[in-house]
């Protein structure tokens, strides 16, 4: 029972008497979180799963009544459906590749504290945090640039997000000055350092960053939601998503508690989420340390 | 290339008093560095400065067709107009009324959720918890939208199924003005609870271990540790998170209320940045969306500079 030196003894008690009420209260709590993010998938799963007449007839909760496919073969085999999921992906891991090149490119210089124009450089970028100019002029703007119904408006306005440029540039300044400076006294010049040096050293950050656009695009909609109204072919794949289910809000919303309401569109619109959630929940748990790291470099020294 | 490096080092250091073979050498050095910066800030100019160019729309006439440069001004009537319309006088009132809801209900939440985990002693359970509380923050609003349907709808929506199953009568979670606020509410802390305990997180791991124990030989129970000690340690985390979250009550999560709406409960739905996209890109009213985005970024810079001032003279690093 009591052993060892006297001191830590009575406090490993108490700690321990402690623990059961307290504890249970927390992990009941913790229990409840753990359903409250669940059981919200579990519920599409399961309906994307069952039968439009078990769907009707509101015998779906948590798990497929009735197991069926037709719902994702319907999706699947559906090449609008299909052709936007290739497209969103295809997109994503352009924007991701732009957007490293264009952050590095704009982050690095600025950890140059002698260089000329830092604070003015810094300032205009900072500024366009501050203020922009809202939808209706970048509108206008992208008529005149005729970037309307064009796929390369889901790439070029967004190309550097400055509180990303911000987590990289301070990562950057986190690197030791003396590697800089004897890579200088070997002959290397800032765009050498940047290569052979500092990006070797910063697989972590750019991981985030990366991530932090590729998931930006993946869930993106409203640019193609603004400038790409009459394009439907370059449509990501959220916003077919919410075209889709736009019907099911007006068809619910019209005929409350009806029970005619159509299952087989239910459970190919759950299907369609489905499609559109598993890439997110298969990335997540393992880019979600990146993401910690992220959020933590931004918060401490943003 | 003779030894750029090392002379660069030493007069970097030194700053260069602006003699000509000064700036021949620095540029020698360091134009790199500009060739770097080209396309970042050509990049910068063209996507968030020239738009403040046709800025200028919002004291123009409404023209969806000519250039910019030849409509007639006319002065500040858009504005005007703007506050005359109800819709968008009902804009700005949803707007603050999210705004606060989310400040009342979503800011204290992960504040108590931290301290929860922070209590919890099983390491792997923690974990696992945290994992899973991060999910519904990488999940678009459209798919929260449909998870909402699949959950909430009148017809076949799974908690009014359970509400049926048990006798009740179906409850209309997306389909009454009410119960939408408050659904749409409780899913945005639904969405960004468990993400926003990492920055409280990170903050107690730095409150002083030694306070704990000083407590402890007090006698100080759990709950009294968690109020004496751990909440004042993070306090000035949450002061600043208060303050930088008020900087930003004006905004509204455009998706959130794209994604989440229906025609039922247009009349809360509608915020600033909807009402934007509705009357401006809808129905081309060109001129009165280009002046609300004005008054918008106006509030919103406003807003933000007080935030930040208000970080910083407590102590803390604000946006940048």
């Amino acid at each position: 029972m009591v052993k060892g030196s006297i001191a830590p003894a009575p406090r490993r008690k108490s700690r321990f008497r402690k623990t059961t009420t307290g504890d249970i209260v927390i992990i009941g709590f913790m229990l409840v979180l753990i359903a409250l993010c669940i059981l919200p998938i579990m519920n599409v799963v399961a309906t994307s799963f069952s039968s439009p007449g078990a769907i009707i007839r509101q015998e779906v909760v948590f798990l497929p009544v009735e197991f069926h496919v037709g719902a994702f073969a319907d999706v699947l085999s559906d090449s609008r459906f299909m052709w936007s999921l290739a497209w969103t992906g295809i997109l994503t891991a352009i924007v991701v590749v732009v957007n490293l090149i264009m952050t590095i490119l704009c982050a690095y210089p600025l950890t140059y504290m002698s260089l000329k124009g830092r604070k003015l450089i810094s300032f205009l970028i900072i500024f366009t945090m501050l203020f922009s100019a809202g939808l209706i002029p970048a509108f206008v703007l992208f008529r005149d640039l005729n970037l309307l119904d064009n796929p390369l408006v889901l790439i070029l306005p967004g190309m550097i997000s400055v509180f990303n440029m911000i987590i990289m540039r301070n990562f950057f300044m986190g690197i030791p000055d003396s590697l800089k400076e004897s890579a200088e006294i070997d002959g290397l010049g800032p765009f050498r350092i940047l290569i052979y040096i500092y990006l070797p050293l910063s697989t972590p950050v750019l991981a985030t960053i990366g991530l932090f656009y590729a998931v930006g695009r993946w869930n993106g909609f409203q640019d193609a939601l603004f400038f790409l109204s009459g394009a439907p072919q370059w449509h990501p794949i959220q916003l077919l998503l919410y075209n889709i289910l736009q019907n099911i809000v007006a068809v619910d919303a019209l005929d409350p508690g009806a029970t005619a309401a159509p299952g087989w569109g239910t459970s190919v619109q759950a299907a369609a989420i489905v499609i559109a959630m598993v890439p997110i929940l298969c990335v997540y748990p393992f880019i979600q340390k990146y993401f910690v790291q992220g959020a933590t470099l931004g918060a401490i020294k943003g | 290339m003779t030894f750029p490096g090392l002379k660069g080092s030493t007069g970097q250091r030194k700053g260069f008093a602006g003699s000509v073979r000064g700036f021949r050498a620095y540029m020698a050095r360091n134009w790199s560095l500009y060739a770097m910066l080209t396309l970042p800030l050509l990049y910068f100019f063209i996507f968030s400065y020239l738009p403040m160019v046709n800025v200028q729309l919002a004291w123009r006439q409404n023209n969806v067709f000519a250039s910019v440069w030849d409509v007639p001004w006319v002065g500040w009537d858009n504005f005007e107009r703007a506050f005359s319309l109800s819709p968008f006088r009902d804009a700005i009132r949803n707007t603050l009324m999210f705004s606060f809801l989310d400040l009342a209900i979503g800011f204290p939440a992960p504040i108590v959720l931290a301290l929860l985990l922070n209590e919890l002693k099983m390491p792997r359970f923690k974990k696992v918890t945290q994992t899973i509380s991060y999910m519904p923050f990488f999940l678009s609003w459209i798919i929260i939208s449909g998870l909402a349907i699949n959950l909430f709808s009148t017809s076949t929506g799974a908690i009014n199924n359970i509400i049926v199953g048990w006798g009740g009568s179906t409850v209309p979670f997306l389909n009454s003005n009410t119960h939408w606020v408050f659904t749409n509410v409780f899913l945005n802390v639904w969405r960004t609870v468990g993400w926003s305990t990492i920055i409280y997180l990170a903050a107690i791991t730095n409150v002083n271990p030694e306070l704990y124990e000083a407590a402890e030989v007090d006698g100080a129970s759990r709950l009294r540790k968690m109020w004496h000690v751990t909440l004042p340690g993070i306090r000035p985390v949450i002061v600043i998170l208060f303050i930088l979250t008020l900087g930003q009550i004006m905004g509204a999560d455009l998706a959130r209320f794209i994604a989440m709406e229906n025609h039922l409960v247009r009349g809360v739905a509608e915020v600033i940045p909807t009402f934007t996209f509705r009357w401006g890109l809808q129905s081309m009213q060109f001129a009165l969306a280009a002046a609300i985005g004005i008054f918008q970024s106006v509030i919103g810079m406003f807003l933000l500079l007080s935030a930040n001032y208000a970080v910083r003279k407590l102590g803390g690093q604000g946006f940048w």
